[in-house]
């Protein structure tokens, strides 16, 4: 592709200046970034004459700020008004808006250089038009507030004036980039474009698309993973008024009715009989059973340094543990569900999808219709956190529509949502250490036994990594930042017919909850300070002495007396984001609170310092409930929990102070939507154990 | 089916459902009153809050055959008449929602909750909000947001002594 193409004028005559403009984000699967090979624009500026700038985002606004984040980098190279800045959300449209998927807190990262140039490229656009305009040099033009102004003569046009010239002027081809230090937007709280709506009940979710004609439909999936339908017994519900159609569909079965209480109720009536599937007598015993066996099976190497065998041999003082992550459901607060209307020549769909180019695909593919003929409106998502990466609530609604041909929104219960997710996977983690006769540490192993999130997604196609070596297993675990002499991280799959899937932060939350608890262990066998442990391990001048150094100095961890609360520290990178935390807890009638959560970040430049903060927050407390109190469990082969009565989450009253400090940095900018997470349960169980003096190698904490 | 009148945000309307419907699924699919949200189904998370005579109760789990037609039903929609309601302004000064889906469930029960305790302290609002989940862990903005809309009360009530 062309350079110049990256960006180009869209307008037609009349509608203003309208730059498309494509940006490259890395496709996640195979680490590539996605080309486009014609002209392919993913976002939009939309600068109108009636002096309104549209900036269309198609990314998934599912609480992380895109909304906001995106259009504060396209406003700050083109000197916009915040105020007059029009925020939409962007179709399913790969050949328009190119790779959508929303994940792996890339959508700032990825974006900004290119948001940058196309704001700027506006912006110079805009210039040019004025100084044609008023035959003055461009030199003599500056731009302000949503306004190009001459200085000398006192002269403003407003964007909305030049548009229509604009648009017809050659896009520049090497657009110059502010200075840091002209920011005004960038690096500034502005207010997220999102908030009106979602406090006067408008923010529309996909739960809440209204249509004329509309039915109403949930579904019954195997409550054995992997099970098919057998039988059911429509009499078993003829008492129920509504209903409308009961029919197989591919995942279980469809209920339809007039209204969703009759579905729903239907639902939960209705006398179904499986086959059940191949996870049948799965239960967590097994699932341990199959980690620990297969830990006595050589793993594939994945780093290695030194000489670890000859490190113990030599060493007397040699530590050993285990650590264990159980299965974790999203639990967002709005359950998967659907709303399609599938007609002769069109489908059109409406959901709230971190994936939405994959939904059109596969409403093409149940259909029978082009990909052209399929609509997916990109809604509100009622959180995402990996879970609305899958479609496969959008081929349900797509199946339903497709055999009824009416419109129809497609509802799970609470209680299906948390039996069918696509779970965090099970691991273990086994660690060891050893030292030399001066109490240094000289060796590290860390074994990974899991399934891989990618294989159990794969199955159909051979899988795709050299010797089973899944890197979203190894991620934050094969680069360990201490500098250990002998080090060694090792990774053994296994299969699981469990669905699994992206959990915020994937594989980081087990891995930093293996690596930086056994660093506790390290530090008190070495009779260190956890943190003065650390830091020796650390190059002195890099980013992770960094943020430790920072959360110390907040958190005020040397000058700190244990009781009635304790301290633990943690740190951990992921998504090019450094985050270290100190957290304070007591023990209450054996159960731990947490009072206190210090957190240093550093994630590069910073777009939107609240937003940074929220996120970071967010995800503090979302693994503070997997750290305190939920997790998934089996019973042959169904899931025990099924709301959020036996699947618990944190609550305000359980909800700890937190401190986020920001580290300023010129560094490009970093994921901030999952690094937050990872560091929480380590800095919580090293600080239970300075609490009450026992190691906690499995979560939830169990007193 | 049968045939309820009810109160809701200020209007007397009639609707044909099943007497053992949860208010729930009447405001939403019946009514098209789409701010209150479906989230457990079993009153656990707090997302379908309503007001019933000023009272936060969760709808999911309330038949509409218990609701009298005298009641008065109040959802997000009907909170505020034209300007937001203090509780909606404080939401909207502190940026509080993320993905909002829990956030009409939440001003619904702090605005309940502020009426009947104007002036509360920290460990009030962890009892009246903490049945309220929220999943993307908005709980420091919203305790801070209630604690800044008593405060915008109290001032209220001292200019009104002058």
């Amino acid at each position: 592709m062309n350079r110049r193409d990256f960006i180009k004028v869209v307008s037609t005559t009349g509608s203003g200046l309208v730059l498309g403009f494509y940006l490259p984000y890395t496709n996640k699967l195979n680490g590539k970034p996605s080309v486009a090979t014609l002209f392919e624009p993913n976002a939009w500026i939309k600068v109108q004459p009636d002096n309104i700038i549209q900036i269309m985002v198609g990314k998934s606004e599912m609480g992380q700020g895109v909304l906001t984040s995106l259009p504060m980098i396209i406003a700050e190279e083109m000197d916009l008004d915040w105020s007059k800045v029009v925020v939409e959300k962007a179709p399913a449209n790969r050949k328009k808006y190119g790779w959508q998927m929303t994940g792996g807190s890339n959508s700032v990262s990825g974006g900004y250089n290119k948001l940058r140039q196309a704001g700027a490229t506006a912006r110079e656009m805009l210039v040019m038009a004025a100084s044609e305009e008023w035959s003055v040099p461009i030199s003599e033009c500056k731009t302000n507030n949503g306004n190009v102004i001459h200085e000398r003569t006192g002269r403003k046009l407003s964007y909305g004036d030049l548009a229509e010239k604009a648009s017809q002027l050659k896009v520049p081809k090497k657009p110059t980039l502010k200075d840091k230090s002209d920011f005004s937007i960038i690096g500034q709280n502005m207010k997220r474009t999102d908030t009106l709506s979602k406090i006067n009940g408008t923010a529309q979710f996909a739960m809440d698309v209204q249509l004329d004609g509309m039915v109403y439909a949930t579904i019954v999936h195997s409550p054995v993973f992997g099970g098919k339908l057998k039988s059911f017994n429509k009499a078993s519900v003829s008492d129920i008024s509504g209903v409308i159609k009961i029919f197989e569909i591919e995942s279980g079965l469809a209920i339809v009715a007039k209204n969703t209480w009759a579905a729903l109720k239907a639902g939960k009536q209705i006398e179904i009989k499986w086959n059940e599937g191949e996870a049948v007598g799965l239960d967590d015993e097994k699932i341990r059973k199959q980690l620990l066996d297969a830990n006595k099976e050589k793993g594939s190497v994945v780093r290695k340094e030194g000489n670890v065998k000859k490190a113990f041999k030599s060493s007397d003082n040699i530590i050993e543990a285990i650590y264990e992550s159980p299965l974790q459901a999203h639990a967002t607060m709005e359950p998967m569900n659907c709303t399609a209307y599938v007609q002769k020549d069109k489908c059109q769909v409406w959901a709230g999808t971190q994936d939405p180019n994959g939904a059109r695909k596969i409403a093409s593919k149940i259909t029978g219709l082009s990909k052209k003929q399929v609509e997916v409106n990109v809604t509100f998502l009622g959180g995402g956190f990996g879970r609305r990466a899958f479609n496969d609530f959008v081929s349900e609604a797509v199946e339903i529509s497709n055999e009824i041909k009416k419109p129809v929104k497609m509802i799970w219960t609470r209680e299906e949502d948390m039996q069918h997710d696509f779970y965090r996977p099970p691991s273990l983690h086994v660690m060891k250490g050893a030292f030399d006769q001066n109490d240094n540490l000289t060796t590290w192993i860390h074994s990974i036994v899991a399934p891989s999130i990618l294989f159990t997604q794969l199955i159909k196609i051979p899988f795709p990594f050299k010797e089973k070596i899944d890197f979203i297993t190894l991620e934050g675990a094969k680069h360990l930042p201490y500098e250990i002499p002998n080090m060694q991280v090792d990774f053994q799959m296994i299969k699981t017919p469990i669905p699994l899937g992206w959990w915020r932060s994937v594989y980081n939350s087990q891995n930093a909850f293996a690596n930086e608890c056994f660093m506790d262990e390290l530090a008190e066998k070495a009779g260190k300070d956890p943190v003065q442990f650390r830091l020796d391990l650390l190059p002195k001048s890099s980013q992770d002495a960094g943020v430790i150094k920072l959360v110390a100095e907040k958190s005020g961890w040397n000058d700190f007396r244990n009781d009635p609360t304790y301290q633990g520290i943690s740190c951990h990178k992921s998504f090019g984001t450094w985050v270290a935390q100190v957290a304070r807890v007591s023990i209450e009638n054996n159960k731990v609170k947490v009072h206190e959560v210090f957190c240093a970040v550093d994630c590069g430049t910073i777009i939107n310092p609240a937003i940074v903060k929220a996120q970071i927050s967010s995800a503090i407390i979302y693994g503070l409930s997997a750290t305190l109190k939920s997790k998934i469990t089996l019973k042959n082969g169904r899931v025990n929990q099924s709301n959020f009565n036996d699947f618990e989450v944190i609550r305000m009253d359980e909800s700890p102070k937190i401190h986020v400090h920001l580290t300023e940095s010129d560094a490009p900018p970093k994921g901030v939507g999952e690094p937050g997470l990872p560091p929480i349960a380590p800095a919580v169980v090293n600080a239970v154990y300075a609490a009450i003096g026992k190691r906690i190698r499995q979560l939830p904490i169990k007193i | 089916m049968s045939e309820f009148s009810l109160n809701i945000n200020g209007e007397q309307r009639t609707v044909n459902v099943d007497s053992d419907t949860p208010l729930l699924w009447v405001i939403r699919d019946t009514l098209g009153y789409t701010g209150t949200k479906y989230g457990c189904g079993r009153g656990l998370c707090g997302a379908c809050t309503i007001h019933l005579d000023g009272e936060a109760t969760r709808s999911c789990v309330t038949p509409i055959d218990f609701v009298e037609d005298d009641i008065e039903i109040t959802t997000i929609e009907g909170l505020s008449e034209d300007n937001p309601h203090p509780i909606q302004q404080a939401w909207l000064d502190g940026d509080v929602p993320q993905c909002g889906y829990c956030q009409s469930g939440q001003i619904m029960a702090a605005s309940a909750f502020l009426t009947r305790n104007p002036n509360p302290n920290e460990s009030d609002i962890d009892s009246a909000m903490k049945m309220n989940i929220c999943r993307c862990g908005t709980y420091p903005q919203i305790k801070k947001a209630i604690f800044s809309a008593a405060g915008n009360k109290a001032s209220g009530k001292e200019s009104n002594n002058e």
